[in-house]
């Protein structure tokens, strides 16, 4: 199953890369494989944006704007005019 | 929007602070052994161990009836709220000081997955507060977090039961955690094991690596069915303000509010309304891989709309009415049904943030004309049914 595209708020830089391979064992989603000693986002189109990988990469190499794809979230960060909030953590709260 | 700081009345100054008012609960380190006093009446608790560092409270591996039934309200009920256990140390089997460490959330389900994977079995489990919330949606709020794992691994003394410095977390963990933090701060390396506790004996027979098939996250029809009650149970509040509703639209008379036929008609109403639940929120979520397009608002319009017309078709329920009424049942409860899909969004495993701002921002346009128009051919069609069109 696959979503929309997330290309524009994902971004690999090859350079920093080192190939350690830390984003292939974090990925939910199979978007990296290793090519030539570095990461390649060869399945970047089934990026959900978790930001698993930019969060454990030690060098940098990515940058994911994270998120959770919920709509109730969006919707009430809409009317709140706040960034997307589900009120997980609350005590009252649904969840997502 | 803007949020002002609300201006909070402070208490008249006192050499002694109560720890209700410094704003943080006391603190109080938290010994296993506390911990065991508590969990004398837990189902999994079986027991404490000794070991050189002090006494650890063991978990059983079998999950026992009254925990099943406890997973199903937890699927099913706001009952998964309060399905929780207390954050620390625990023990199963006979851990000693090299063995592996799982690393896990404070609800009860996902404790649950990892102490049943971990039969026969000697290991610790270290369970983080996550305030009750599973894993990856933790993980995506950053309470399952490189903080939290930093904290629990000092509060808990870790390092005093075993000899290595190695933790496996599960792989949906990951979104949280900065290991590399982790390490600078506390000297443990992670290790991500794979998606599914299940997988754990065959990731370690593996020599501890997670191959493709364990790391990848599915969305099986099974993944999706047990889902739906928790999407129903939403709606569920919202639908007896909706029954009132269509019943208090039926009774509409000239003369005033009329309930006698209103029932009967009534229904035709409800009806629909249970049919765009029934679209939006059950066949959608089951039939999600084989409904077209991408998009879950039009997944569910498709759903909504094609349950609509099967039931018109097989009874003339909504035409017999009049035609007005006809084309706002269409309208309006094949939105319903897709705004219903729209917030399956966040039960899924592979939405994204963006991909979901951008059928937000497409489709509530939509949503709202839809509404009005429905809304008017509603009234259109009462002005009919009483004779003066």
């Amino acid at each position: 199953m696959k979503y929309f595209r997330a290309s524009d708020t994902f971004q690999f830089n090859a350079e920093k890369c080192t190939g350690c391979g830390r984003c292939v064992e974090v990925c939910p989603h199979n978007v990296f494989k290793i090519e030539n000693r570095k990461a390649a986002p060869v399945n970047s189109d089934r990026c959900m944006e978790c930001g698993a990988c930019a969060e454990n990469c030690e060098f940098g190499a990515l940058i994911v704007k994270r998120g959770v794809g919920c709509a109730a979230a969006v919707i009430t960060g809409l009317l709140r005019g706040t960034e997307p909030t589900c009120d997980c953590s609350g005590p009252s709260g649904k969840c997502c | 929007m803007k949020f002002e700081p609300v201006q909070k009345k402070l208490p008249p100054l006192s050499p002694v602070i109560r720890a209700s008012e410094c704003g943080c609960p006391p603190v109080k380190n938290i010994t296993p052994a506390d911990i065991a006093d508590e969990l004398k009446n837990e189902t999994w608790f079986a027991g404490l161990i000794d070991t050189p560092a002090g006494p650890v409270p063991q978990v059983s591996t079998e999950i026992k009836l009254s925990e099943r039934i406890g997973h199903i309200r937890a699927r099913t009920s706001s009952f998964r709220m309060k399905f929780s256990l207390k954050p620390g140390l625990y023990a199963v089997g006979s851990p000693v000081s090299s063995s592996d460490i799982f690393v896990t959330a404070n609800y009860r389900l996902s404790f649950d997955h990892l102490r049943k994977a971990l039969e026969g079995m000697n290991a610790w489990i270290l369970v983080l507060d996550t305030a009750g919330i599973n894993v990856w949606c933790a993980a995506g709020k950053g309470t399952f977090g490189t903080d939290e794992l930093i904290r629990r691994i000092k509060l808990t003394d870790i390092k005093k039961y075993v000899e290595h410095r190695k933790l496996i977390l599960p792989q949906l963990g990951a979104p949280g955690i900065n290991a590399a933090e982790v390490r600078r701060n506390t000297g443990f390396r992670l290790s991500y094991g794979p998606v599914r506790a299940d997988d754990i004996k065959k990731y370690i027979e593996k020599g501890y690596t997670a191959d493709e098939e364990m790391r990848l996250v599915k969305f099986t029809m099974k993944d999706r069915a047990v889902l739906i009650p928790m999407e129903i149970n939403m709606i569920k509040e919202k639908l007896i303000y909706f029954i009132l509703a269509a019943f208090l639209y039926s009774a509409l008379q000239p003369e005033g509010i009329i309930f006698k036929d209103a029932v009967t008609s009534g229904y035709t109403l409800i009806t629909a309304g249970i049919i765009s639940v029934a679209a939006g929120a059950v066949l959608t979520p089951l039939l999600l891989p084989f409904i077209p397009f991408r998009s879950f608002a039009v997944k569910g319009g498709i759903t909504g709309a094609v349950a609509l017309l099967i039931i018109e078709h097989c009874t003339g329920a909504f035409s017999s009415v009049n035609l007005y009424f006809y084309s706002a049942v269409i309208i309006l409860f094949t939105l319903i049904s897709s705004y219903i899909a729209l917030q399956f969004t966040g039960a899924t495993t592979y939405t994204s943030l963006s991909g979901v701002k951008k059928e937000i921002k497409y489709s509530l346009p939509v949503y709202i004309a839809g509404f009005f128009v429905s809304t008017i051919l509603l009234v259109i069609s009462k002005i009919y049914e009483w004779g003066y069109l």
